[in-house]
């Protein structure tokens, strides 16, 4: 029997001042044979990202200690080097040129001061002593292999100039320049877009089939993972619960928190776990009519401040949301979903537009400030969605206050039957928000935003920040809550999986425009459009397995149009009762 | 009382907070003249005496009691630094919570203004303003608030940006929340402790200019005495009676220490950034 | 528009600010400017020469009219004549400039080559007592004003050695540079001593900031040694706001240093303004103050220069 690239036993890492009574990591094995790849699935404050840092013990330099534990790795020497032991001058050889390691935020994790090139050839020059030309070369050399065009133009560049999707391909060049045999991926797509995630995830796998390196692949998401990894591990609390092969985890899971992660948490299934509760009448009036909505922002010109034109955020958006429905609005960043939203509420000022509430109000654009009880709003950030210095009462109070009521014992009893509902204690009302968990702070903004009884509640990416597990339960109790007030739900995300268990119907929106709506369960089994169909085949799925993703490097288009320009009047294509895509060229 | 237990249990703060107590405790009994020796009664035979169990810290060229001046003069330099920090508090606050709040023209004519203010290193404006004003005390309070009001102005209107920006205020706007109750709740709220921090350090820096400015005979005039004028007539005694210069000298680094140690204290335990940085 | 242009637009906006400001605050003295001017010799003079007077310095104009016959001899270069000194204010000015600005340039290489390596070792030891004991030394040095320094240093010298500093009649550098060196290093050091301390809270703060990014972690990743971490990827981002406290208290320097000049009786910039106020010449102040905001301002300039030249999100914009 050969022995493993990596064998990392019974490893103990604890932090702060005494690490022993601060264990974040708690006695971790598995064994990684050379250009295998192992996923450790886990939530936040599962110890996974620890367990990787160690491994290149980075893990020293953020305030870890290894306490117990070895990490034993074949150098390409075909000596072992128990790493857990090893100095910091034989971990400087390795690290970059033996394992390489890529990481979630590739917007901060480049230098923002030196060119791309530069950080490149940084690795050419440690490892490979190359310097001046052939370092430049190399580096060329290695944008080229991450499939980034034009890639001598490129090495000039600062990291702002480029995408984060660009970005994570310098990084991943920049982790392989010297062919390690270890990669360690800590959650490298989680900051980008779905179809930017499909991109990475397939040159990762084109480059592991390529170079025959092992990777280590660190996910919150064991949907992700379902296309690349041949083993998984599952993390929880500093343990891992269950580890084994890719087919066995799943099919045949062992540990209870596995199976809750396979189960409970939201996956995609292609429409077929889209909800059926509802059936639209067209008699009844709609809860919410927008139509022609128009977002328009100037860019600002240069000295003489002639304006080069307009970004068109938002381009003559139009639907209807009837009481007791879920309308999601989906696209990727810069699509235009939050700021359609965002307009709804009278926080962005709309161009042109009309909406109506009830088919009783019916407001233009230019008095979208006017505020209406009838529609509520749940932010992204439950951090930053409530004020970290009032209580609780207070900040249940505000809509009442600011509708001009005042607070009485029956408002009291309102708020405390509220909190209830949401699923937290009557005592919360004494309390402050740091003292809640996000998601615990997401049912207090729902809480909030149920105070003035809205018929329509607009949640912008609302469970988009809380971890898996805590996303099945916010969703549940929005689908209770729904049926319960009979509310009208705005539900405005780019998670697949998360909008096929709530939505109805779906708009998807791209560079500010609804290029597909319709029936939840039509959109996502046979999308139309062909922005639709990339975006749906790139969600992730447990049974997707090993799957190919295409490589693409098609740009986004910019939204920036000359002063005076007019879309065209869109052709729409009919293709069932509720299901409609816009012709394509 | 949760915030005094905090002071006291990060080690800056200890140091700080005692020096700040001990100095307001002498501030306040020099200002109501409770003094060991009548500060302005001069004892002709005891004139220059060193040090000893009568004269605490010596007399001075005119036989007074230099521990009782320098109470005195220590009354009088907080005097002037609480209400020129006071003023400039205000008024920084106003304008820089208007001016992020407002922005557009309003914002630009504040900052503008500010930047012209700034323009000027700190003394060389409080001179201008004693020169049409003539010297005094209420004058060196006016002064050192001018010059310390766009600090407060820009140290306001950075985190105010930033909040109204934050989602609680944007859910506020979507209530239809009033102008005054997002101002007052959810900015100035949470500004405490940004402008906590900032007090405290800037009550550090008013006492360094009120001593300058009276060094300098532009500030507290005579015979009332202030730090910077025992120091000024220390100049050419300092080698017969040291200690002229010595404890004034030690009086103001002290208090100085004493509000820095203080503010750093502060913006440990009040800024959340800085607290939740791993070490 | 870029961050550059936007600062070289506000540049005229804010020295025609400072004009105003101080031109109003010159004409709030108590008293006509005649009697400010001459003291009490202006008791002797007849009615006629009064008004002669007045109208030699177009002090019978509205005032608006003055402001602009001001203005527009201080784009000829002419700031009045100094009561004084009875010469042009900007040729007495520029007599005083040239040890002003030696002495802010020595307390600046003195506060950077003290803050610097202090701020950078505190932030890069692991061991607590280096650390403590640098950021003792910044608090001490930020708390002590300037001219207590001074005060102390001079005393130290004479108790201690015996030693006075060079006082007497100054000696430019270009004459005697070993004179003059002996008559400036103390004064720099002084200067230098609350610089320094800040130069060193701030970059010990900035390199303590830079080091726990995300791109030293990649750095590190890459196997690159702790030196190359600190020097190659840390430093260059932890200097922006060293440049920045650097360039604006170098900026204020150059304002003169008021109490430190009175201390060492160096006629600098500083003596300068304050003799001028004493002696009521508000054509010399009026001159100087307008003259140093003005230095203050192209320093600032010469920072966001630097800015630019260190940060390249700066220099091509945000998102390029």
């Amino acid at each position: 029997m050969t022995t493993p690239l990596l064998s990392v036993s019974d490893l103990c890492v604890g932090f702060g001042r005494d690490p022993s009574k601060n264990e974040i990591v708690k006695g971790v094995s598995f064994d990684l044979a050379a250009g295998e790849t192992l996923a450790i699935v886990g939530e936040s404050g599962s110890g996974k990202s620890v367990t990787a840092l160690s491994i290149n013990r980075l893990v020293d330099f953020g305030g870890g200690r290894i306490i117990g534990g070895s990490i034993d790795f074949k150098r390409r020497d075909g000596s072992i080097l128990d790493l857990a032991q090893a100095g910091e001058p034989v971990l400087e050889k390795i690290r970059g040129s033996e394992i390489g390691m890529i990481f979630q935020e590739p917007m901060t994790s480049l230098n923002p001061v030196l060119t791309i090139g530069t950080q490149i050839e940084e690795s050419f020059r440690l490892h490979r002593g190359l310097t001046g030309r052939q370092a430049t070369a190399a580096a060329r050399d290695a944008l080229d292999r991450v499939r980034i065009p034009d890639a001598a133009r490129r090495l000039k560049y600062c990291p702002n100039q480029l995408s984060g999707g660009m970005l994570q391909r310098v990084m991943i060049a920049t982790a392989l320049a010297c062919n390690p045999r270890l990669l360690i991926a800590d959650e490298p797509t989680t900051a980008l877009d779905v179809t930017v995630q499909a991109q990475i995830m397939a040159l990762l796998g084109e480059l592991k089939h390529e170079t025959g390196m092992a990777m280590i692949f660190i996910t919150h998401d064991i949907g992700l993972v379902a296309g690349i990894a041949d083993k998984i591990m599952v993390m929880q609390a500093g343990e891992a619960v269950e580890q084994g092969q890719l087919d066995q985890v799943l099919d045949r899971p062992q540990h209870s928190y596995t199976r809750h992660l396979l189960s409970a948490v939201p996956h995609f299934e292609s429409g077929r776990a889209a909800r059926a509760d509802f059936r639209r009448e067209k008699a009844k009036p709609p809860a919410l009519t927008v139509d022609g909505l128009t977002v328009r922002f100037k860019v600002s010109g240069g000295l003489l401040g002639r304006s080069p034109g307009s970004v068109h955020a938002v381009e003559n958006v139009g639907f209807d949301l009837m009481p007791g429905e879920t309308l999601a609005i989906v696209g990727e960043s810069g699509s235009g979903k939050s700021t359609t939203a965002r307009a709804i509420l009278g926080l962005v000022r709309p161009t042109r537009g009309r909406f109506s509430a009830h088919g009783l109000t019916e407001r233009a654009g230019s008095v979208a400030d006017a505020t209406d009880p009838a529609t509520q709003m749940v932010f992204q950030n439950p951090y930053a969605s409530l004020n970290p210095r009032l209580r609780i009462d207070s900040i249940l109070a505000e809509p009442v206050i600011a509708a001009g009521g005042r607070i009485t014992t029956e408002t009291r009893e309102k708020m405390k039957a509220l909190l209830k509902r949401v699923g937290l204690p009557e005592d919360s009302l004494e309390r402050y928000p740091h003292q809640f968990s996000g998601g615990q702070r997401q049912r207090l903004c729902i809480a909030r935003a149920l105070m003035l009884n809205p018929s329509v509640v607009v949640l912008d990416e609302a469970v988009s920040a809380l971890d898996v597990s805590v996303q099945a339960k916010v969703l549940e109790l929005l689908v209770d809550l729904q049926k319960e007030y009979g509310l009208a739900y705005l539900f405005v995300s780019h998670d697949m999986a998360v909008v096929e268990r709530i939505a109805h119907r779906i708009a998807v929106l791209y560079a500010g425009q609804i290029v597909e709506i319709g029936d939840a369960a039509s959109v996502l089994s046979n999308p139309q459009h062909s922005y639709t169909k990339r975006l749906i085949s790139a969600v992730p799925s447990i049974d997707r397995r090993n799957q190919h993703f295409e490589l693409d490097t098609r740009q986004v288009p910019s939204l920036v149009r000359p002063p005076g320009f007019e879309p065209p009047e869109p052709q729409w294509r009919d293709f069932g009762p509720d299901h409609r895509a816009r012709a394509e060229a | 009382m949760s915030m005094l237990r905090a002071i006291f249990s990060h080690a800056s703060g200890r140091i700080g907070g005692t020096i700040v107590v001990v100095y307001i405790i002498i501030a306040l009994l020099g200002m109501f003249d409770i003094t060991p020796h009548n500060p302005l009664q001069q004892f002709r035979i005891d004139r220059l005496h060193a040090p000893n169990a009568t004269y605490w810290m010596g007399t001075d060229l005119f036989g007074r009691d230099v521990a009782s001046r320098l109470m005195k003069g220590i009354g009088q330099s907080f005097l002037v630094g609480f209400c020129a920090v006071a003023l400039a508090t205000t008024a920084g606050t106003v304008l820089g919570l208007t001016a992020a709040w407002f922005g557009r023209a309003w914002d630009g004519l504040v900052m503008r203004v500010m930047d012209v203010l700034l323009a000027f290193p700190a003394i060389l404006l409080a001179l201008l303003i004693i020169a049409a004003a003539g010297p005094g005390t209420w004058t060196s309070v006016a002064a050192i608030a001018i010059v310390y009001t766009p600090i407060f102005t820009r140290v306001v209107r950075g985190p105010a940006l930033s909040i109204k920006s934050r989602e609680f205020v944007d859910a506020a706007r979507t209530f239809g929340s009033s102008r005054r109750y997002i101002l007052t709740r959810h900015l100035l709220l949470n500004l405490v402790a940004p402008l906590t921090v900032q007090v405290t350090l800037a009550l550090a820096w008013s006492l360094l200019t009120e001593a300058g400015l009276s060094f300098l005979g532009l500030g507290t005039q005579p015979p009332a005495s202030s730090l910077g004028l025992m120091l000024a007539d220390s100049r050419n005694l300092m080698e017969t009676a040291p200690w002229l210069l010595i404890f004034p000298a030690l009086a103001i680094m002290i208090s100085i220490l004493g509000f820095n140690l203080l503010g750093d204290a502060l913006r440990d335990i009040l800024d959340p950034k800085t607290r939740s940085r791993p070490a | 528009m870029s961050y550059l242009t936007r600062r070289l637009l506000t540049f005229p906006l804010v020295m025609l600010g400072v004009s105003i400001l101080v031109f109003v605050t010159i004409r709030m003295v108590p008293g006509d400017a005649i009697t400010a001017m001459l003291g009490t010799e202006a008791g002797l003079l007849t009615p006629a020469q009064r008004d002669a007077l007045a109208g030699y310095f177009g002090i019978d104009q509205p005032i608006l009219v003055q402001y602009w016959r001001w203005l527009a001899g201080v784009f000829q270069g002419d700031l009045g004549i100094s009561v004084t000194y009875g010469r042009p204010v900007l040729g007495v000015i520029l007599e005083r400039f040239p040890l002003t600005l030696q002495l802010a340039l020595m307390s600046m290489c003195v506060a950077l080559l003290v803050g610097l390596p202090a701020g950078v070792f505190a932030a890069t030891r692991n061991e607590k007592m280096s650390d403590l004991g640098v950021r003792i030394f910044a608090m001490i040095g930020q708390s002590t004003p300037n001219f207590v320094v001074g005060l102390l240093i001079i005393y130290a010298l004479s108790a201690g050695f015996g030693i006075l500093p060079v006082m007497g009649e100054f000696t430019p550098f270009f004459e005697d540079p070993l004179r003059n060196l002996g008559q400036m290093i103390l004064p720099a050091i002084t200067l230098g001593f609350a610089f320094a301390a800040s130069v060193t809270r701030i970059s010990r703060s900035a390199m303590l900031d830079v080091l726990s990014d995300d791109y030293v972690r990649t750095a590190r990743s890459k196997g690159a040694s702790k030196r190359s971490v600190i020097w190659r990827h840390a430093l260059p981002n932890a200097l922006i706001p060293v440049v920045t406290l650097s360039g604006v208290e170098f900026g204020y320097l150059l304002g003169g240093a008021v109490l430190v000049e009175q201390i060492y009786a160096l006629p600098g910039l500083g003596r300068l303004v304050l003799d001028a106020i004493l002696q009521r010449d508000y054509a010399l102040v009026q001159g100087c103050v307008l003259f140093i905001a003005f230095n203050f301002m192209v320093v600032n300039l010469l920072v966001d220069l630097a800015y630019a030249a260190l940060d390249p999100r700066i220099r091509l914009g945000e998102g390029g």
